[in-house]
């Protein structure tokens, strides 16, 4: 048998199985999830909650599909948190650091307190990444800020009004489109296709008889 | 930068597993680098005939009305698409829509996005509604990657029969034809948008193996490929300006006196207000099935994968496809139970991880199919008896430190940080110890039948992505499912915007509701639920709630 815990959802109280994560604890509870819940799996963002143990001062902040229940927990659900989206034309902006100081201008304004880091449920270096934004060094803000699932937890500590998750996705965006490296043979194959190298060839094979399609199947070479 | 540090708890695994862990290290040098026997032809056909789900007889039922009628389907499904539909004995005023525009988008996911793109692209006033927020789908969590057949080895050929073999040879060939052909000019339209691929310093793509390719063309964006690509795609779409309508959900499709597809019912997830919206073409791009765990099996699905797009198609006359294949992942977490059902992505196998059952033997080639590896490993569990106990039920260790001994230490955290990351927060270090998995629920192959131009026999209706059916066959590969929603999301968003300029639509109705609950009555048929089900209910076993709270209960 589980042993029970006791947590406070939103100040309530309930008694819980300790085997479960905040989130199956609370459909435990008898809450049905309507916001607050998407892949269950720690990928998007939706689940972001603010926790205290009693008696402890620390506020956390974690992942509700990711996170078990702890006795004494104290449990916030912030399943919505309003961020800034500018919005641009990706074809028509340019990877310098012009585009941060027009789109958003308040990465200037942080004061560096690290609140947002000490947030951020993926253990993201986000006061770092917002430096590497406003320095227009989006390779690094790009890769600093990779795993980030725009959960929205270090946009609601911040003093600043920053929205780190935008911000970090419009590097990673300009680094995407223009910066990394172009594929060479992308582009070709593309160009072949589109030439029309390939058409009669995929008819013959799609018309093959199906006995030749399994022997070719079944004998094909594999790559190692 | 430093290694990823991970505090491990020593009491997780109990001392069975622990021996078991001793064996499978023990074996783990002279497994390095010894080739794994490809099995023959006949050999996965006996194994897939004894101990996949889907030849599970008492897991299915029979339709008895519908356009599929006399087909067998999953039992839960059938349920489902019997169901008693949520607009009857509700006044609906589909004459006066409170959203009029060209292409309605049902389904905010990687082909709702990719469709919404295209069709606002080609003109088209396009709105996507979502029952819960736009990118809460499984294109973001698929962490495996996107094929595409773009290096010099390759060719959209060999995809074609890669896949085709892999299906089982039932691929529609012209679905099959467009998904190959199209899939490097996706690759270019996401890179375009600013998708990070894992690439060589000169440019080249990283692409390595799934299960089934012959070719190592599957791109990735470290593990978090669909999630990269799923949050770009969101970003484009609000970057656009298009309409999305979250935290509504579509309940019941409007046609009209003429039979074309004419709108939605909308329904707000919260509040339970009906809307009506009018639109000229509905693409139905509402997802996987998951959620209605099949035969009890968890799954790697998000919370929304509850079908409801192959409700709303049937019920208005579409037909379905190769509605009796599901794709059961062969590695989904079997332990520690926090994480019952989540994909472990089939990357750790392509990154040179083995199956090794509770002796440490690797019995089988880890990047066979997935079919041919989800039946093996319950085989191995369940006749052969060599699974590794847990709480609930046996399970298979993936040999993930191997990954360490074969590429080099920090190749986990370079390659699956993802991965690495979930464990960690269950007191894991897959770069030390092996993990336990276990099938999960975690694809629907087939889905609502189209045509290339992705419409269904209902004029003005489209689908794209895990909801179509065909491409993929019986049985999709690894990979393929990316490329289908970019693919199919981008037809379908182009050809309903195509569609639309000479569409004139007659007189909205619901009539077709009551005629398939006439139908329903006169087979005989008591609906058991309420359906599309929208969202599933847990209670994790609460006894409390044994008695209130059913599977599909009626009312949010
Ligand atoms: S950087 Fe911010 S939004 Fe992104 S995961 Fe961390 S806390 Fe969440
Ligand atoms: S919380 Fe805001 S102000 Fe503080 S370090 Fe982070 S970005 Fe700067
Ligand atoms: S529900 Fe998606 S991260 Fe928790």
């Amino acid at each position: 048998m589980d042993k029970m815990v006791n947590i406070y959802i939103a100040g309530k109280q309930y008694t819980v199985p300790d085997s479960l994560t905040i989130m199956n604890a609370m459909e435990y509870a008898g809450y049905r999830h309507i916001r607050g819940c998407g892949c269950r799996a720690g990928f998007c963002g939706a689940c972001a909650t603010i926790y205290r143990i009693k008696g402890d001062s620390e506020l956390r902040f974690c992942l509700a599909c990711q996170t078990k229940v702890q006795d004494n927990m104290y449990i916030a659900s912030l399943p919505f948190f309003p961020t800034q989206k500018q919005t641009y034309d990706i074809e028509k902006v340019k990877p310098d650091q012009t585009v941060m100081m027009e789109l958003y201008p308040e990465i200037y304004s942080c004061i560096g307190c690290n609140a947002c880091t000490k947030a951020c449920p993926q253990g993201l270096p986000v006061m770092q990444y917002i430096a590497y934004a406003q320095r227009g060094e989006y390779e690094k803000c790009a890769e600093a800020s990779f795993d980030c699932i725009a959960c929205g937890m270090c946009s609601a500590r911040c003093p600043a009004g920053i929205t780190h998750p935008m911000v970090s996705l419009l590097a990673r965006r300009l680094y995407g489109k223009y910066i990394a490296p172009e594929s060479e043979h992308v582009d070709n194959r593309v160009d072949e296709v589109l030439r029309g190298d390939y058409d009669a060839l995929i008819k013959e094979l799609s018309e093959k008889p199906l006995d030749e399609l399994k022997e070719m199947y079944n004998h094909r070479e594999i790559e190692k | 930068m430093a290694a990823f540090e991970i505090k491990v708890d020593p009491g997780v695994y109990d001392s069975a597993m622990l021996d078991s862990i001793k064996k499978v290290e023990a074996t783990r040098p002279s497994r390095i680098g010894a080739e794994l026997r490809r099995m023959s032809a006949e050999e996965k056909e006996d194994v897939l005939r004894r101990f996949h789900p889907d030849y599970r007889e008492d897991g299915f039922a029979v339709l008895r009305v519908g356009p599929n009628k006399g087909e067998k389907v999953p039992s839960e499904l059938c349920d489902l698409l019997e169901g008693r539909s949520r607009v009857l004995g509700v006044k609906v005023d589909v004459a006066h829509p409170d959203y009029d525009t060209d292409v309605l988008i049902i389904g905010g996911g990687g082909a709702g996005a990719s469709a919404a793109i295209e069709a606002s692209e080609g003109g088209a006033r396009t709105m996507i509604v979502t029952k819960l927020r736009i990118g809460d789908a499984n294109t973001m969590m698929a962490e495996g990657g996107i094929q595409a057949a773009d290096k010099p080895n390759d060719s959209p050929l060999i995809h074609y029969l890669d896949a085709l073999g892999g299906g089982h040879f039932y691929n529609k060939p012209e679905l099959l034809k467009k998904l190959v052909m199209e899939a490097p000019e996706a690759i270019q339209w996401l890179n375009k948008l600013g998708v990070m691929f894992d690439k060589d310093a000169d440019g080249t793509m990283v692409t390595t193996h799934g299960g089934g390719t012959s070719r190592k063309r599957m791109h990735a964006c470290a593990d978090y490929s669909g999630a990269e690509i799923m949050r770009v795609l969101r970003d484009e779409v609000i970057n656009r300006g298009i309409q999305i309508v979250d935290f509504t959900a579509a309940i019941e499709l409007v046609l009209d006196d003429r039979g074309q597809c004419a709108g939605a019912v909308l329904r707000n997830m919260e509040t339970g207000e009906l809307r009506v919206a009018r639109a000229k073409a509905v693409i139905i791009a509402t997802g996987g099935a998951g959620r209605l765990h099949y035969q009890g099996f968890p799954t790697s699905n998000h919370y929304g994968a509850t079908a409801d797009g192959l409700i709303l198609g049937y019920r208005a006359g579409a037909k379905l496809l190769y509605a009796d294949t599901i794709q059961y992942h062969p590695t989904g977490v079997a332990y520690p139970e926090q994480m019952l059902g989540a994909l472990v992505t089939e990357k750790v196998r392509s990154c040179g991880a083995q199956l090794v059952n509770v002796d440490g033997i690797a019995f089988m080639n880890p990047l066979e199919t997935r079919d041919v590896t989800a039946a093996s490993i319950i085989r191995e569990c369940k006749e052969r008896g060599k699974g590794v106990p847990t709480p609930l039920g046996s399970a298979i260790w993936l040999d993930t430190p191997m990954i360490e001994e074969l590429g080099g230490k920090g190749t986990i955290e370079k390659r699956i940080p993802g991965m690495l990351r979930m464990y960690s927060k269950f007191g894991i270090d897959m770069r030390l110890t092996p993990i336990l998995i276990y099938p999960t629920l975690h694809y629907q192959n087939g889905g609502l039948d189209v045509t290339d131009k992705s419409m269904t026999n209902i004029p003005g209706l489209f689908v794209a992505g895990e909801a179509a059916g065909g491409v993929h066959g019986r049985n999709r590969l690894m990979g393929n499912s990316l490329l289908d929603v970019i693919v199919f999301g981008r037809n379908a968003g182009k050809f309903a915007s195509a569609y639309v300029p000479d569409v004139r639509l007659g007189v909205p109705t619901l009539a077709h509701v009551e005629k398939f609950q006439a139908e329903l009555s006169a087979a005989g048929v008591k609906s058991k639920v309420e359906s599309p089900l929208l969202l599933p209910s847990y209670t994790h076993g609460n006894p409390k709630f044994a008695d209130t709270i059913k599977w599909g209960h009626a009312e949010l």
